[in-house]
């Protein structure tokens, strides 16, 4: 185990691959823009390389790239670049292996983060995960610690199908414990953050800080809270979600995500076909408003979820 | 650098592949009438691109790589692919190229170099660039065919694709076969190019590559510059747009209609739209499979007695493709959700 922020902890996923794997490409925008940059002296021009202002031909050319054999990571910085292209990512990369009958796999990894709530005013800041969840073909991942954030990219990487990994800018610097060497998580296994009998909690990236914040708040005051993360919205551990509400009958589900446009409305959905009748309270979403994301300090924290908004949900879901 | 001309047996096949061509997206064509209902959705006619397929495919390696549009019936059965497994992929059916689940815009066979077609305009361009990337890694010479129409470049994937293309100088070669029409809207009505007078091979100068035209109706002269282009690409100096000029000599494809209406192909936009009947009738004249026939019976390199002969054995061929289509079963309903092409 080693010590290490969620950045870095990514960059490890990525060497991970790349020195195992002589497939693994990685590419984008003002990356490795000097020899001595660490993936570009390592792996060499061939497979590290930067591109222009480009995303439909970068993640296009990843396709095609994928289509060929090869392993690319794209750097996308941020998840808004990916609307530019979003016919490559929606309906290019998860489509050819369908479409082919199986001929063709399409492994690529969109690397892009999100949620940067720092004043980044309103094109810079959104919480896109529900956007790419319904896709069929793609899958979503959402790590929210340093050492899910090494092992969800190596996974990516090994996986056949296009992933969109999507880091939490929120998150950058947030040290954790991260395995050393060989360190892989599987896709579509919920990671329960802390266990609890009253109520279960759903959140995902940087709200499960937020939610576990919250969950010790309600410990002092005898609530004990069961905090889920599920890391990956595609695929997604529906089991063990639902393994927890059998034992809680309330749940509170946390979503960074404008409501309408949220992961948190599809768990929703799914518990309540599911679970209607062991629910002993009425679902609550704790959301981020249905609104674009304001620059100034205190309107920006006014529409996202906070520690108080979860943990008065919590009570809500208990009277 | 130039391309040897290719000797009488190359020609000889040549003309077969056109042939094969013609021939089966004939049958295609035919199939709205003799088969009511058995083709759905949009099929696209590669009739009037015969020799600039086939001149452009006939520099092919094992190793290479084609991708192209929609309009992908030509490439696969020129590189190798089974009539009968593309027939039946068009009618939907079980021995499908592509188990029924891509249909006529989506044909696609790996195991002949034939890497992917995208149904949207312009998209499966940097697809090239990034299996050019591959073959560029892989250093062993081999080359990626991207076929496009002229209505994708004035797509964004394009002029980004072109741009990465040339500074990387990546093995691809950019085939524009640029027949006059993006659907039913004329080159000089959405293309600053072809409405100043202009070749649309200029578009190249602007990422530094060359930029050829060719008359594409003429697969001897395709043969030859694109055949230039492997060579440059091959020899690791980069990219080159060739803008191949050819007349879609049907419908842009069978018409759009809801079900219940019978599908069938309306008459060339040409005439259909604007009212050119002239226009039509000196593109039938210029039709490249007869010219190449007589070109080929002219130089002695074919018979006319062999010609038919070779005709009418392709049109038995195309005769089994449909057949083995009708015959075939629709495929297992469960097929649409197989984990092996579906993950979730």
């Amino acid at each position: 185990m080693a010590l290490m922020p969620y950045i870095a902890a990514i960059d490890e996923g990525i060497h991970q691959e790349m020195r195992r794997d002589p497939n693994v490409l990685y590419f984008g925008q003002n990356l490795a823009t000097t020899e001595n940059h660490h993936f570009l002296a390592a792996y060499g021009s061939d497979r590290v390389r930067v591109t222009p202002i480009s995303e439909t031909a970068e993640i296009g050319i990843a396709v095609g790239a994928a289509m060929a054999g090869l392993r690319p990571v794209v750097e996308l910085y941020m998840a808004e670049f990916m609307l530019v292209a979003m016919d490559q990512v929606i309906n290019e990369a998860p489509r050819f292996r369908y479409m082919s009958g199986g001929q063709v796999k399409v492994p690529l990894v969109l690397k892009a983060g999100y949620g940067f709530t720092a004043g980044w005013a309103g094109q810079h800041t959104g919480s896109l995960t529900a956007l790419f969840m319904g896709v069929p073909g793609l899958k979503v991942v959402v790590p929210s610690t340093a050492a899910d954030a090494k092992g969800l990219m190596a996974t990516a990487i090994r996986d056949d199908n296009p992933v969109v990994y999507l880091h939490h800018y929120m998150l950058t610097l947030e040290n954790g414990e991260v395995p050393d060497g060989e360190h892989l998580v599987p896709f579509g296994r919920a990671e329960i953050r802390r266990a609890g009998g009253d109520v279960t909690i759903v959140a995902t990236g940087w709200m499960v800080a937020r939610a576990l914040s919250a969950a010790l708040q309600l410990a002092k005051q005898g609530i004990s809270a069961e905090v889920i993360d599920p890391r990956t919205v595609a695929p997604l551990d529906l089991e063990t979600i639902l393994k927890s509400i059998d034992k809680t009958g309330r749940v509170v589900l946390v979503d960074q995500a404008t409501r309408h446009a949220s992961v948190s409305g599809m768990i929703a959905a799914d518990i309540a076909e599911h679970r209607f009748n062991s629910l002993k309270a009425p679902i609550v979403q704790v959301t981020g408003a249905d609104t674009t994301i304001p620059y100034s300090e205190p309107l920006e924290a006014y529409v996202i979820p906070d520690e108080a908004r979860i943990a008065a949900a919590v009570r809500r879901v208990l009277k | 650098m130039s391309v040897p001309p290719p000797d009488s047996d190359r020609q000889v096949w040549m003309f077969t592949q056109m042939l094969r061509i013609r021939t089966f997206e004939e049958r295609v064509k035919r199939a709205f009438t003799d088969h009511p209902g058995v083709i759905r959705g949009h099929t696209h006619l590669a009739d009037g691109a015969e020799g600039s397929i086939v001149g452009s495919l006939g520099h092919f390696r094992e190793g290479d790589a084609a991708l192209s549009t929609y309009r992908c019936h030509g490439y696969p059965l020129v590189l190798g692919s089974d009539p009968k497994a593309m027939m039946a992929e068009i009618f939907g059916r079980t021995g499908g190229l592509c188990k029924g689940l891509g249909g006529s815009m989506h044909l696609t066979d790996v195991k002949h170099g034939f890497l992917g077609t995208s149904g949207i305009v312009g998209a499966g361009i940097p697809h090239a660039a990034g299996a050019a990337w591959a073959a560029q890694i892989r250093k062993k010479g081999n080359v990626v065919l991207s076929f496009f129409g002229d209505g994708a470049s004035k797509q964004g994937a394009f002029h980004e694709t072109l741009n990465i293309a040339s500074l990387w100088k990546l093995p691809v070669v950019f085939v524009m076969e640029n027949n006059g029409y993006n659907a039913v809207t004329t080159s000089a009505q959405e293309d600053a190019n072809a409405a100043a007078g202009e070749p649309l091979a200029v578009k190249s100068k602007a990422y530094a590559m060359p930029g050829v035209t060719v008359d594409g109706n003429d697969p001897l002269a395709v043969y030859g510059t694109v055949g230039e282009a492997i060579e440059r690409a091959r020899a690791g100096r980069g990219p080159t747009l060739v803008e191949s000029k050819i007349y879609r000599l049907s419908a842009h494809g069978n018409i759009i209609a809801p079900p219940g209406v019978p599908l069938h192909y309306p008459e060339h936009e040409a005439v259909a739209v604007f009212g050119k009947r002239e226009e039509y009738a000196a593109a039938l004249r210029g039709d490249p499979v007869p010219r190449f026939r007589g070109t080929l019976v002219q130089s002695g390199v074919l018979t006319a007695a062999k010609a038919d002969e070779l005709a009418a054995r392709i049109a038995n061929e195309m005769q089994e493709a449909v057949t083995f289509a009708l015959d075939s079963p629709f495929p297992k309903l469960e097929s649409a959700l197989d984990l092996d092409y579906n993950y979730a």
